[in-house]
């Protein structure tokens, strides 16, 4: 971990530099909006990075309800937390693109609207962690994790039929994408994946480390010899 | 299987008499629900033509509101006297307490939902153009997605600090998709221009879903330690 670590990080931060690179000078400009869309290197593979964290983070919900792994648990407060980070990033990059686009900061569109309610579902599971005392916190996010899951497909639903007007997205309703963009896309997954792995990694270690303190302190606490008599 | 539903109906039984003695939760319900149908209406024309697209919203806030209010309630009366800890132990299964609680509440948020409605469609001035009685099935079916998550979160914010405000934490993003289907189910009845057909079966699909989900899981919130 130590050696590996700041290894691991200089090469993330390379290819980050290098997705930045080619994002900003190598992608040919966009012909109707401009220089403005190169948002989309950030926005939509944050989205997708989004994604691959909170499916980590049903399937060690899953995993620890089966198995009651602590390191299932473990993983699944980093995925959230990871996840939740990129989700953030998605909601933030969105108005700052829509703005010069559409016109507007923010529309109840289907993409929009799902996604923050997704964001809002995500935090209640960690605000639930947070609140919850004592060990049956795995257990409760565990669960949550799991309705979650089957709450997001009937959010899905239930929006995309609610708004029907909204303005189609501009990428990926139906359109296409020139190959050169889409090369620069990957790169820039890759780099966001990367990144997210390593934050992950460094949080998964820190929520492991934290409990072998607090299993050493409980048991320090059972060891001790009464002061007061 | 038949002490399945002779624990469930002695659970169900008790929890009524208790609240027709006390009618505590029921009080709080209904002058909770009075209150935000007459906060509402300072905040727009209750009485204008364009306030029908909005009712079915007002109502269903009102009555989400008051859900949490019996909701919050649900488990406090177990925890007196570890009446739940007892439970625990008992060789009872956890799933036909978790019925008559849901069917409690259900049963409570049915009688703020009889009384309360009288009262919108004077206060709002409504009056359905489209087919009436579907509001029935969107009312059954709408409470009980309310009431079956509500009643299983309530039961996980028991292990919470701050259990009281934890439940609407919970409950408010699990149920949008809910709260869409019953709100434009509503809306498209009230102002009769579409049909509610799809609103009502995405709500019935969300209760089985969650019905099932809350049967499979509760057991392992209620014995979490």
């Amino acid at each position: 971990m130590k050696k590996a670590f700041p290894i691991l990080a200089i090469l993330t931060a390379a290819l980050l530099g290098y997705a930045f690179y080619e994002a900003m000078f190598v992608a040919p400009t966009d012909q109707m909006q401009g220089d403005v869309y190169r948002i989309i290197y950030y926005h939509v593979p944050s989205g997708w990075t989004m994604f691959v964290f909170f499916f980590t983070n049903f399937i060690a919900s899953i995993v620890y309800l089966i198995r009651r792994n602590p390191k299932a648990d473990a993983v699944a407060v980093a995925a959230a937390e990871v996840g939740l980070v990129f989700c953030t990033v998605v909601l933030v990059t969105g108005p700052l693109w829509a703005r010069p686009v559409w016109g507007i900061w923010w529309t109840w569109d289907w993409r929009l609207t799902s996604t923050l309610v997704l964001w809002l579902i995500y935090a209640s599971y960690l605000i639930l962690r947070r609140f919850s005392t004592g060990g049956q916190t795995p257990v409760l996010a565990a669960a949550l994790a799991v309705f979650g899951a089957l709450d997001m497909p009937l959010v899905y639903f239930s929006i995309w039929f609610f708004r029907t007007q909204h303005p189609q997205p501009v990428v990926g309703g139906g359109g296409s994408i020139d190959p050169s963009m889409l090369r620069v896309w990957m790169i820039s997954w890759a780099a966001f994946l990367c990144f997210g792995w390593l934050v992950f990694w460094l949080r998964y270690r820190l929520e492991i480390f934290k409990r072998e303190v607090e299993e050493t302190h409980s048991l320090e606490a059972m060891l001790e010899e009464p002061r007061f008599r | 299987m038949s002490s399945f539903w002779a624990i469930t109906s002695a659970t169900l039984a008790k929890d009524l008499r208790l609240e027709w003695r006390s009618k505590d939760a029921i009080n709080s319900m209904l002058f909770f629900a009075l209150l935000v149908v007459v906060i509402f209406s300072f905040s727009f024309d209750p009485t204008a033509e364009e306030s029908r697209h909005i009712a079915g919203g007002l109502v269903w806030v009102a009555f989400l509101f008051a859900a949490v209010v019996a909701l919050n309630q649900t488990w406090a009366r177990e925890m007196r006297n570890a009446v739940l800890d007892a439970y625990r132990v008992s060789p009872a299964p956890a799933n036909p307490l978790f019925l008559a609680k849901a069917f409690g509440n259900f049963i409570f948020v049915s009688i703020i939902q009889a009384l309360m409605t009288p009262l919108f469609t004077v206060f709002y001035n409504l009056r359905p153009l489209g087919p009436a009685w579907q509001l029935i099935p969107v009312a059954i079916l709408g409470s009980w997605a309310l009431v079956v998550n509500g009643t299983f979160f309530a039961a996980m914010s028991l292990h919470t600090r701050s259990r009281e405000i934890m439940l609407p934490i919970l409950l408010f993003p699990f149920s949008i998709p809910a709260l869409v289907a019953m709100v434009q189910a509503t809306n498209t009845i009230l102002t009769g221009q579409d049909s509610a057909k799809f609103w009502i079966v995405l709500l019935l699909t969300y209760d089985v879903v969650f019905t099932v989900a809350c049967l499979l899981l509760f057991e392992t919130v209620l014995d979490a330690e």
